[in-house]
């Protein structure tokens, strides 16, 4: 399952600590491991994106731009600013139900993004490792194919149950305005009474977009960071798919 | 206490039988029903004796009674004041005292499971109930007695519904909507503060000339008067869309007439029917007066921060913090922003120092 390019044929070692130890185990200089297939790196940017057009737009809903004045309808700025923020929630959500689905059919790495593997121990040694990396108190991280536990977290909290939370919440408001009986109303008007009515669910939107803001700032900071600091590479990596390791230590 | 037909009512009270069909397609439009429904409407008002309604007053300040009393569709308020049976109403009813209270028990037994319960108002749950005294007992108990035997329950206003402003934080004699005091009778919200009176009679006159209840959404109001926002029939929406708003009360936008949005209209938060069906005749409704919506009609309207404000603050939302998202979130991101400044200073100055200490050992080959 495990596509390193550069061991095709050997049968891997009963169970050696860590697959990067696997493949040096068997005598293999390891490079360069394919982890984000095509889909998994085209949600990335899809999902970036519209994102990033989702916050711009959504905090003018919710701050118009200063008035404008003469005919009202000489002007339609509102309305397209929601139509913006509509059309790339749709994209949005639809990128993540592709998401989900390529889960079944990519390779291990694309699960990692769903999974939180709370009841393995050697995850969370690596989370507290990565923590302490962090922290300045540990000069070298782990070496990680995929995410490292910390990422994986921070990942499952914000992009998988926040971004689920901000699409139930979106539709959800978005079905105020195609009314009852649509389909965005069958599915998700629940939210609205659970959250305690429309304003408190507009108000939880609204911080929703903050908490993914922070995320932003955090996710590109430490991108940036380990891919200079790190031993494997990693804005490459959403790139071409392809992840690079800076040394051929065992751990 | 024979009960006449609605239609008998009507002709006793000299409206002709051509007034009599014109108020029933005039109710089959207001409910938003065909006109196949106008003859239903009629033969239930010419062959269904009247239900009983049972009207009671917890803790509330009457205004969905003043509400109700100036119904201004004329024939519907004639057909709702006089013409429902309405045999128990403490603030309107002429008798008083134990001989009210007798009606009261009167029509429990002898229409046992028939009658409808309008609730004005909620019950106070501290002290036992003993914030709202009627008849000498506390008010909870009365409205546990009533709904019993009742067919349906409505909840006028918001107090009935949500609690409104007798349960705002931190909420003293624990006023609870009845709702959450009943639990095994229909109940039709009808919120507001107060609601719009033609709301008030089309609901009762709905349930009375088709022996059901209207269709009711996931928070149990009346489809046909709550299943839109006043934003989505506002006159002022071309504004909204164009982005024109009133950006204070005394300036050019607030004479023009322009979206109150910025000023903190809860018109996008709020069902109700006061942008089409308005108030006092359809002479107006507050938006029309150049006032924002306060949603008076959504559940905790008031706990949640200013009228003026469109971004709630977040101690109504249960975060205890007065304070709005966007304040709240620039905070968090401008420390989160700071911290991660530090850290790639820090982050720096280590690197360097490593580069400096390991430069000897490392070959060149293992940084690639």
């Amino acid at each position: 399952m495990t596509d390193t390019s550069l061991s095709p044929g050997t049968a891997p070692p009963a169970a050696p600590p860590t697959e990067v130890a696997r493949v040096i185990a068997g005598g293999k200089k390891l490079t360069t491991v394919y982890v984000y297939e095509a889909p998994v790196r085209l949600w990335h940017w899809v999902n970036a994106l519209s994102i990033l057009v989702l916050c711009v737009t959504g905090y003018f809903i919710g701050s118009p731009f200063p008035t404008l004045s003469g005919e009202a309808s000489a002007h339609y700025l509102m309305g397209t600013i929601r139509f913006v923020h509509f059309a790339a929630g749709y994209i949005l959500a639809v990128g993540f139900l592709g998401r989900i689905i390529w889960a079944f059919f990519g390779n291990k790495y694309s699960r990692e993004l769903f999974t939180f593997p709370f009841w393995r121990k050697s995850f969370w040694k690596g989370f507290f490792t990565e923590v302490q990396w962090y922290a300045f108190l540990k000069p070298r991280p782990l070496k990680f194919v995929g995410h490292n536990p910390l990422a994986q977290v921070f990942l499952f909290f914000v992009m998988v149950l926040g971004l689920a939370f901000m699409i139930l919440t979106g539709f959800a408001l978005y079905s105020e305005g195609t009314g009852l009986g649509s389909w965005q109303a069958k599915l998700f008007g629940w939210v609205i009474p659970l959250l305690g009515g429309s304003m408190q669910v507009h108000t939880l939107h609204h911080l929703g977009m903050w908490v993914i803001i922070v995320f932003i700032i955090i996710h590109v900071y430490s991108v940036i960071r380990e891919d200079i600091m790190s031993r494997q590479s990693m804005v490459s990596a959403i790139t071409n798919g392809h992840r690079t390791f800076r040394d051929d230590d065992p751990d | 206490m024979a009960l006449e037909t609605f239609y008998e009512v009507m002709r006793r009270q000299g409206i002709t039988r051509r007034s009599f069909l014109k108020y029933c397609s005039l109710t089959a439009a207001a409910l938003g029903l065909g006109p196949e429904f106008a003859p239903q409407i009629a033969m239930a008002m010419e062959t269904k004796p009247r239900t009983p309604v049972l009207w009671l007053h917890g803790l509330e300040c009457t205004c969905c009674s003043e509400s109700f009393i100036r119904s201004a569709h004329p024939l519907v308020k004639d057909v709702v004041l006089s013409m429902i049976s309405l045999d128990y109403d403490d603030t309107l009813m002429a008798s008083a005292g134990h001989q009210a209270e007798a009606i009261l028990d009167e029509v429990m037994t002898k229409y046992k499971g028939n009658y409808i319960l309008a609730v004005e108002g909620n019950p106070p749950l501290n002290e036992d109930g003993m914030y709202c005294i009627i008849g000498g007992k506390p008010f909870v108990d009365q409205l546990k007695k009533v709904a019993k035997d009742a067919k349906a329950i409505i909840s006028w206003g918001s107090c009935a519904s949500y609690g409104c402003v007798q349960a705002a934080r931190p909420n003293p004699t624990r006023a609870t909507p009845v709702h959450e005091v009943i639990f095994d009778k229909p109940i039709i919200k009808v919120p507001g503060c107060p609601p719009i009176a033609e709301v008030m009679t089309g609901v009762i006159t709905y349930m009375l000339t088709f022996d059901q209840l209207p269709a009711l959404d996931r928070q149990g109001r009346p489809l046909m008067f709550y299943s839109q926002r006043i934003h989505d029939k506002c006159y002022r929406r071309p504004h909204f869309d164009a982005g024109q708003y009133v950006e204070s009360f005394d300036d050019e936008g607030a004479r023009k007439g322009y979206c109150l949005y910025k000023v903190g209209c809860k018109g996008p938060t709020t069902y109700n029917a006061c942008s089409t069906v308005r108030w006092n005749d359809g002479v107006s409704f507050p938006i029309q007066a150049g006032h924002g919506c306060i949603g008076c009609s959504e559940d905790g309207f008031w706990d949640k921060g200013s009228w003026y404000a469109r971004l709630a603050d977040l101690k109504g939302s249960g975060f205890g913090v007065e304070a709005n998202a966007d304040q709240v979130g620039l905070i968090a991101a401008g420390a989160v922003g700071a911290g991660v400044a530090a850290h790639a200073a820090i982050s720096a100055l280590k690197r360097a120092q490593h580069k400096n200490t390991d430069g000897a050992q490392k070959t060149e080959g293992g940084e690639k």
